[in-house]
């Protein structure tokens, strides 16, 4: 064996009294951090393999094992602290791009976390969730500016349906995909992410009445049938894009870039371009899918808007068109761009986005934070009075209920979760899914560890997870005296800053705590 | 507890003093407490009929030179004047309180060709009350006016010597302030051309209703919620022509379970509203009197969490927060009635304005 300059990441402990050899642990890592010596009769442990994605810790029958982190430092230095020089002995020895994946573990101000919301006191009435309605239903598509009303000639006379009699209303609405919760599952191929992961999205989608997206990596035929809570991605590679596939869906989405890697494409090896992925991605089996940096066809927002138009076009004007987009400086400028382009949902993706798959430079230096983002772009749309014309979703580290729900009373429409689907399937974020040695059996393609996860039981944990979600959010809008989202969407007055700077706050369009109207 | 809200108006159009509104809301007082009163008039000016006549409060001499030359820009001033006032020892610090009968000058509408006349005037009202003068047009309307300021209503009533004016409509306003402290110009009705709006309540969605104001060239420098819904009802009837039934059923839809039970056109109806209009809904406690010189209307919030009464006698009709505030004026009704949460109460004039 290589003798290796750096230390391990994780140390790995194994209580010889517990442990019966019966090399589960063997068996579920598929990093080879434990192997068998038939010799010895002895189950041994190399911690330097460890990726601390804890599999055998839970799989181990007699609770034998422990991870933890590896608590010796090389280095006694602020500055070049152990993972600073990790990663320069990992390119002193291989001259590569240092890759990762999941979003970026830098430890960024989480400005989530320097947010407070309101509540209602006596002169407001606070809502109980539980006696009375609460609406989180929302749709999202571009919408007309105002409407126009015409008188019938003929008064009809409905039963409850007053003023829906007299008047018609003549101006028609685009094409909405309706959520019953403001929240969709981001973008994650079937290539990154296995079968079983991807059918789980799909399904829960289905059951909880909200959407899953494709991710570039095509649509697998048995997938079709969650078509109507599918959103198709068309991005740069082109995979598994063609009429079909354009209507098998509730929306299209344009991926320009990522949270996780702006500016840069995609690259799924040719080991895992299986029979199945090359089907749904429409290449050849074994060969590598690439996606280039930017489309060959959109070198401007002309270009884009030429291709949101042929999307259009090819759908009959019968699916609203996403562009997604990473949260970068110029956001806002862009962000408007997009909507006077013809788009009819804004997706940014912010800094903390994940990945299958990224150069570690890129994910954790480029971008900017998604609390900024939102902000920026929803002050921009309505300043230039095209707010209603595009709908916004926000996505990049959603971690919880209440981010949602600050990120809506920012300005989002909806958020996109990836990370968060992820983890209450079971990813224990060891980062490793450009591997595609996951353990838990979501970020895989080897058959072998594919069947890890149940679908089915991934979908139920999916459906609680979004269950849970929209009981938090009724909770907390009952509490702030608001019963339709659409009064939290927006509304900047029921958010405080609480330790933020002075430009932070401005740009958040919010006042700091302890201010009052 | 919380504010009073009280509205008059004769059916036929035949003037009565302001005396009986401010008996109305007078008997209300235990839900106020005195840091906030006014009163609006329908027909009350009928020899400037039609000159948009501006109420103004001023906080000194130096804002009202600025805002007389701004004023000179775009009208022709017909007649400018103090709003009469008489001693009362419970109202102070009084500000100066001044009122201008105003026509749009050829000049302006040369030069703003593409607007109407009452955008004009909404322009000069927006830029004067967002611009730190010190001055703000409490109203701005043609044949009706505004009178407002720090004190019970029926305080303010007797200052402003409103028994001595007569109109057709009234409606007032008793403030209990929650959100801004009491002030002046903070005071209800709230107006914008002949809209005037009082409001008992608190809107917990003020913050998106702002932003979605802005997006159309409001500005909302009052602080204030009530502002707000006035400019909601101005903006969907005035610039975007909805009957006033369809801007009521957007700033108070009815909840979706209740549309997803409905037939399909009328479904796809309140969805379309919903839908484009999510920036208008009004959320949280609230009833609500808003007269536009053709009629007066009273409703609630969705839920109902506030008190809204409903009379009518003869050809007048009345609304108030308590029941005790129309008897003081109207022992016997014919009919009297709780104004149900999802409905719009209507009083409009049938006859000729006298």
């Amino acid at each position: 064996m290589k003798r290796m300059l750096y230390s391990p990441d994780y140390l790995v402990t194994r209580d010889p009294e517990k442990c019966i050899q019966c090399e589960v642990c063997v068996r579920q890592c598929a990093f080879n951090a434990h192997t068998y010596d038939a010799e010895k009769h002895r189950v041994d442990t190399d911690c330097s393999k460890c990726v601390g994605c804890f599999r055998c810790v839970y799989m181990c029958p007699t609770g034998a094992l422990s991870v933890s982190e590896f608590s010796g430092r090389m280095a006694n230095s602020a500055n070049w602290t152990d993972k600073q020089l990790k990663e320069l002995y990992k390119q002193a020895e291989t001259g590569g791009v240092l890759l990762t994946g999941m979003g970026t573990d830098k430890k960024y101000k989480i400005i989530w976390d320097h947010i407070l919301l309101d509540a209602a006191q006596v002169t407001n009435p606070s809502i109980d969730p539980l006696r009375e309605p609460m609406e989180l239903r929302t749709y999202l598509g571009g919408k007309p500016l105002s409407i126009e009303v015409k008188e019938n000639k003929r008064k009809v006379s409905l039963p409850g349906a007053d003023i829906s009699g007299r008047f018609s209303i003549t101006t028609e609405l685009p094409q909405q995909l309706e959520l019953k919760t403001p929240i969709l599952f981001s973008a994650m191929s079937y290539g990154a992410i296995s079968f079983n992961a991807s059918k789980a999205l799909a399904s829960a989608a289905e059951e909880c009445g909200i959407y899953y997206n494709t991710g570039e990596g095509g649509l697998h035929k048995d997938l079709y049938r969650y078509s109507k809570n599918t959103i198709v991605q068309v991005a740069s590679g082109r995979f598994g894009v063609d009429t079909e596939y354009l209507n098998s869906c509730a929306a299209v989405e344009i991926k320009i870039g990522q949270g996780a890697k702006p500016g840069i494409g995609g690259h799924l090896p040719g080991e895992k371009v299986t029979d199945e992925i090359s089907m749904a991605r429409m290449i050849p089996k074994g060969t590598d899918a690439l996606s280039p940096a930017p489309h060959h066809d959109i070198y401007s927002i002309e270009d884009l808007s030429q291709l949101i138009y042929a999307i259009k076009e090819a759908t009959e004007y019968k699916k609203p068109v996403s562009v997604k987009i990473a949260a970068v400086h110029n956001v806002a400028a862009i962000a408007s761009g997009i909507v006077r382009a013809g788009a009819d949902i804004v997706a940014i993706d912010g800094i903390r986005g994940g990945t299958g798959a990224a150069p570690t430079r890129t994910r954790d230096n480029v971008g900017i934070p998604i609390e900024l983002a939102i902000s920026a772009v929803d002050t921009r749309m309505r300043e230039e009075g095209i707010r209603n014309r595009a709908s916004i979703i926000a996505a990049g580290g959603f971690r919880n209920s209440a981010d949602v729900v600050k990120a809506i009373a920012l300005g989002a429409d909806a958020v996109y979760i990836g990370t968060a689907a992820l983890i209450s399937m079971g990813c224990h974020l060891c980062q490793k899914c450009y591997t595609g040695k996951c353990n838990w059996g979501i970020a895989t393609q080897d058959p072998y560890l594919v069947k890890r996860l149940n679908s089915e039981i991934a979908c139920r944990r999916l459906v609680n997870l979004i269950l849970a979600w929209s009981l938090e959010i009724k909770e907390i809008m009952g509490g702030m005296g608001i019963n339709s989202i659409e009064s939290l969407r927006g509304n900047r007055l029921r958010l405080r800053g609480f330790d933020l700077h002075e430009n932070e706050l401005k740009i958040l369009g919010i006042k700091p705590a302890g201010e009052s109207l | 507890m919380g504010c009073s809200i009280a509205g008059v108006i004769d059916g036929n159009g035949s003037l009565f003093s302001g005396d009986e509104i401010i008996r109305s809301i007078q008997k209300m007082f235990l839900r106020a407490n005195g840091l906030g009163g006014g009163f609006a008039g329908y027909g009350i000016y009928p020899e400037n009929k039609n000159d948009f006549c501006f109420h103004v409060i001023y906080k000194d001499d130096k804002s009202k030179d600025i805002t007389d030359a701004i004023l000179k820009l775009d009208f022709d001033v017909v007649k400018s004047e103090p709003i009469p006032t008489k001693s009362i020892k419970e109202i102070i610090n009084r500000p100066i309180l001044w009122r201008y009968f105003l026509q749009v000058s050829d000049s302006a509408k040369r030069q703003f060709y593409d607007l109407t006349e009452e955008e004009i005037v909404m322009r000069v009202v927006m830029k004067i009350n967002s611009g730190s003068y010190g001055s703000f047009i409490i109203s701005s309307g043609k044949n009706m006016g505004i009178f407002k300021g720090v004190g019970y209503a029926s305080e303010i009533g007797r200052f402003f010597r409103l028994e001595e004016y007569s109109g057709y409509c009234w409606i007032a306003h008793d403030r209990f302030p929650t959100n801004t402290p009491g002030w002046w110009a903070g005071a209800h009705p709230f107006g914008l051309l002949n809209f005037s709006l009082v409001h008992n309540g608190e809107i917990s969605s003020y913050g998106i209703n702002k932003r979605y104001l802005e997006e159309f060239g409001y500005q909302l420098p009052l602080r204030t919620d009530s502002e707000a819904i006035l400019y909601l009802f101005d903006l969907l009837l005035r610039k975007h022509s909805l009957p006033l039934e369809i801007a009521y059923k957007i700033l108070c839809p009815p909840l979706w379970h209740d549309i997803d039970i409905m037939p399909a056109p009328a479904r796809e109806f309140y969805k379309k509203l919903r839908v484009v209009y999510s920036g208008a809904l009004i959320n949280g406690p609230s009833a609500i009197i808003v007269a536009d010189g053709k009629r007066m209307c009273g409703f609630t919030d969705r839920i109902k969490l506030r008190p809204l009464i409903h009379a009518a006698c003869g050809s007048k009709h009345y609304l108030a927060s308590e029941e005790c505030a129309i008897r003081e004026i109207c022992p016997v009704p014919d009919e009297l009635s709780f104004v149900k949460s999802g409905e719009l109460t209507v009083c409009g004039i049938k006859g000729k304005i006298k």
